[in-house]
């Protein structure tokens, strides 16, 4: 039997944790993630032949504020890689979800979109294009109410399709402004020089464009522990490290 | 057409309670930009002044759909153009 590992994403008050326990039930288990005052709740459950490893991540409006709760999320999906990252909108107020679904969509591209309290939205007479949105994002799309149950199994479908890699998105790249990418388009085959292809290099040049040292720390930090040579090089001295 | 100067409208926090202020501008850097963005205070957006606390200050703005508190220390950063009746 198939095991993967997927994580769930979301703003907080999506209903994240609802659907988490909905798909757990009592095998879980809670404790603090390495060095940080923030719960982490794993759990396993089985669906059709395959077995999975999930993780409740901590509720963020964003990846990139620096809060502990959303490194915490950041560094998960960046360093552990997950098979699947399961993104939980919250169906009534989608315009301000999508900011964190977006910011995940350049991380990796094995991604579910998940939107939750679709029996909320109906009671509000939202209707939502769920066609649309999977075409616009380029990832698979799952309407569900954690709640009631409702829309779990076709949701676990497309995780574990994604998770085999029988199903492979093409997310949405989101194009900035012109001095933007031709700032990108010069920083980031160096990032691939120093990192490889093991983290997203558009995503990493981008962060780095950002002037995000929490990262470059966090970067470094990951390479020191696995024994990754020039990290002194890849911050400071980045061309030279590369010839 | 009128002639207008090029401006940056007004700040959030002149503006009155019940007044929509179309964004145009976020004068504040680094963490607390990035926050503002994420909770939807984005140019384009529309923001609503709905309470101001009894000391004047922060005072709740409704914004996609959520209610967020600012200070006047953000808030008279942020800028737009008033929207509907009370736009000259």
């Amino acid at each position: 039997m198939n095991t993967y590992t997927i994580a769930l994403a979301g703003n907080p008050n999506t209903g994240k944790s609802t659907l988490f326990n909905t798909l757990t039930g009592l095998r879980q288990h809670t404790g603090n993630w390495a060095g940080k005052t923030v719960v982490k709740a794993e759990g396993e459950f089985v669906h059709n032949s395959s077995s999975f490893r999930i993780i409740d991540l901590p509720g963020t409006y964003s990846l990139y504020s620096n809060s502990a709760d959303e490194e915490t999320a950041r560094d998960y999906i960046i360093f552990e890689q997950p098979d699947v990252t399961i993104v939980v909108l919250d169906a009534t107020s989608l315009e301000r979800n999508l900011n964190l679904a977006l910011q995940v969509l350049e991380m990796t591209h094995r991604v579910v979109v998940c939107i939750n309290l679709m029996d909320e939205a109906e009671k509000l007479g939202i209707d939502i294009d769920l066609a649309a949105i999977s075409r616009k994002l380029g990832v698979p799309v799952a309407a569900i109410s954690a709640r009631s149950r409702q829309g779990i199994p076709p949701l676990l479908d497309l995780v574990e399709k994604v998770a085999a890699g029988i199903l492979v998105p093409q997310p949405l790249m989101v194009r900035y402004s012109d001095e933007t990418e031709r700032q990108l388009a010069e920083l980031e085959p160096q990032v691939r020089c120093i990192l490889g292809t093991r983290f997203p290099s558009r995503w990493v040049a981008l962060r780095l464009l950002d002037g995000d040292e929490n990262l470059l720390s966090s970067i470094k930090a990951r390479m020191n522990e696995e024994g990754i040579r020039p990290e002194q090089e890849v911050v400071s001295y980045g061309r030279t490290a590369c010839h | 057409m009128v002639f207008r100067m090029v401006s940056y409208g007004i700040a959030l926090s002149d503006a009155k309670m019940g007044s929509r202020i179309r964004l145009n501008r976020i004068d504040i850097q680094g963490v607390m930009r990035r926050r503002l963005l994420d909770l939807g205070f984005v140019p384009g957006n529309v923001v609503e002044v709905i309470q101001k606390s009894p000391l004047g200050d922060p005072t709740a703005y409704r914004i996609s759909g959520t209610t967020i508190a600012l200070r006047k220390e953000e808030s008279s950063l942020i800028y737009g153009e008033l929207e509907g009746e009370d736009a000259e």
